[in-house]
């Protein structure tokens, strides 16, 4: 699963900078892809796909740095969506 | 079936209007008969009359996209970005006064805490503050990472220095959305008008949307409390002000739509009516090449400014791109529409008796506003060599 997830995660990445070549342990911000669109565009993406929603303060840097990061944010949202399911 | 815009004789007694639906049919009805036969006077006048702005709220149009629970309708995008159209096609200063609130209640809602929320945004759905949004500076407009206004760490709070500019509402909004510099980043701040140490002057005489009742307000060591600081801090602070823009964007699409549609509507009506050498100009196929080139492009316009709203609706981030398509596409078509207009009516389209003269006034604006043509053709231009074009 979490696999996928980070997959999915860098294929999006790919997409929005295709000349990029980046491994799921690669941190995306010291690669200078990241402005305010991707950012904005990032953070859509991975609440739309994955069902989640991603709260103020968990917009930190460092859950976002790399595709790991991110796949482990999606399941530490995702298990608290089921948390509070009804 | 009554979905349409319904008055009550207690409340037509009392003066409300409220809108129970805010399907197309039901927002035209408002807007046809409470904006469009004055929209050439507030253009003279320089100022939306506070009546007008009254009967807004009891319709329930300053945010219906917000929850019901805090008094709005829990409105879709698409639905809202019609209202905007139709708003915009009787008067794009009104219009404009509904985008700035419209980002501001937005932002509020997308990035507020529990209190922010709590605090603000009854208000503005109800329309009883309106919003502004105050990014533009004397020395940086397209160029948004150029602002020099600061909010400085201050006793556990904010203090804020800074003038910012062309200020769609300023004049009359009572909650300001203003973007400063931080030690780490650009972040939001609410900042009430009433706060001491802020001023606000008013900017009269524009080309277009004159009666948006613009303003230069100056923060002059404005202290602010630590939460007068809206949403996250650090690198994704800049989401407030993308996602903001992102809607303001789809707004002035929207609006632009409007002004096409007002462009033809007066085009056709005016072409039944007046002849030339004994024939109406209506029956001249130059006249027909214009008004079906209005026709085109109205559809196609509004069809772009969907899309961008279906993605909106669906949390894609493809709406970014494609609202940025939408508002070049949509502006650019207004501006060259308003100038045909203009052109049908001859002479009469210079002066005060035709709407045509404002609207192309107006369409100017739309090519300047929430990114100028110029930026929008750079950015779809790399989203291209992303690949991203189709
Ligand atoms: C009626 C009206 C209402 C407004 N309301 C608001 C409001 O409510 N809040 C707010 O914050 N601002 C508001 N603005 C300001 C508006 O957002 C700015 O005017 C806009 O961002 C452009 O900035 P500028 O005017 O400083 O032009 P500049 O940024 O100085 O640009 C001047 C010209 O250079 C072009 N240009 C800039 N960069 C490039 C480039 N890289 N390549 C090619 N050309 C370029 C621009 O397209 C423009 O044609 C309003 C403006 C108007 C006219």
């Amino acid at each position: 699963m979490s696999r996928d997830v980070t997959s999915e995660v860098l294929a999006f990445i790919v997409s929005r900078f295709p000349q990029a070549e980046v491994t799921e342990s690669e941190d995306i911000f010291s690669l200078g892809y990241v402005n305010s669109l991707f950012a904005m565009e990032l953070v859509m993406f991975l609440e739309k796909t994955f069902e989640i929603t991603i709260p103020n303060e968990e917009l930190r840097i460092d859950n976002f740095r790399t595709a790991l990061a991110m796949a482990d944010l999606i399941g530490r949202r995702s298990a608290d969506a089921v948390g509070i399911a009804p | 079936m009554s979905t349409a815009y319904e008055v009550t004789s207690e409340e037509e007694a009392a003066g409300r209007s409220h809108l129970r639906s805010f399907d197309r049919g039901a927002v035209r009805e408002f807007v046809d008969r409470h904006i469009v036969p004055f929209a050439d006077m507030y253009d003279r006048l320089g100022r939306i009359p506070d009546e007008l702005l009254d009967r807004i709220a009891e319709a329930g149009l300053w945010a219906p996209f917000l929850s019901a629970e805090v008094g709005g309708a829990g409105l879709d995008m698409v639905t809202l970005g019609r209202v905007h159209e139709e708003v915009g096609r009787g008067c794009s200063s009104v219009r404009s006064l509904l985008t700035v609130h419209t980002m501001l209640a937005w932002a509020v809602q997308r990035w507020g805490s529990p209190a922010q929320r709590e605090r603000w945004l009854p208000e503005v759905a109800a329309g009883r503050t309106l919003g502004a949004f105050c990014l533009s500076e004397p020395g940086a407009g397209s160029d948004a990472a150029g602002i020099v206004t600061t909010a400085v760490d201050h006793r556990g709070g904010w203090r804020l220095n800074g003038t910012k500019t062309w200020v769609t509402g300023g004049q009359r909004a009572e909650l300001f959305l203003v973007f400063a510099r931080t030690a780490t980043s650009i972040g939001a701040f609410l900042v009430p008008r009433s706060t001491s140490g802020v001023s606000v002057q008013p900017i009269d005489d524009m080309l277009g949307t004159r009666a948006s009742m613009l303003a230069e307000i100056t923060f002059r060591d404005v202290l602010l409390d630590a939460d007068a600081l809206l949403g996250p801090s650090g690198f994704t602070a800049g989401m407030v002000l993308t996602g903001t823009l992102d809607l303001g964007r789809y707004s002035v699409a929207a609006g632009s739509v409007g002004i096409i549609q007002a462009c033809l509507d007066a085009c056709a009506a005016y072409t039944a009516t007046r002849t030339v050498g004994g024939t109406q100009l209506r029956h001249l196929p130059l006249i027909q090449a214009k008004i079906s080139d209005m026709v085109t492009d109205v559809r196609a316009a509004r069809m772009l400014v969907e899309e961008a709203g279906r993605l909106k609706d669906a949390g894609d981030a493809d709406t970014i791109m494609a609202t940025w398509v939408a508002k070049y596409f949509a502006s650019t078509a207004a501006a060259r529409h308003a100038g045909e207009a203009v052109q049908v009516h001859g002479a009469g389209g210079c002066s005060p008796r035709h709407p045509v003269a404002r609207l192309y006034r107006d369409s100017k604006v739309m090519e300047i506003i929430e990114g100028s043509n110029e930026i929008q053709r750079l950015t779809i231009a790399a989203a291209a060599y992303q690949g991203r074009a189709a």
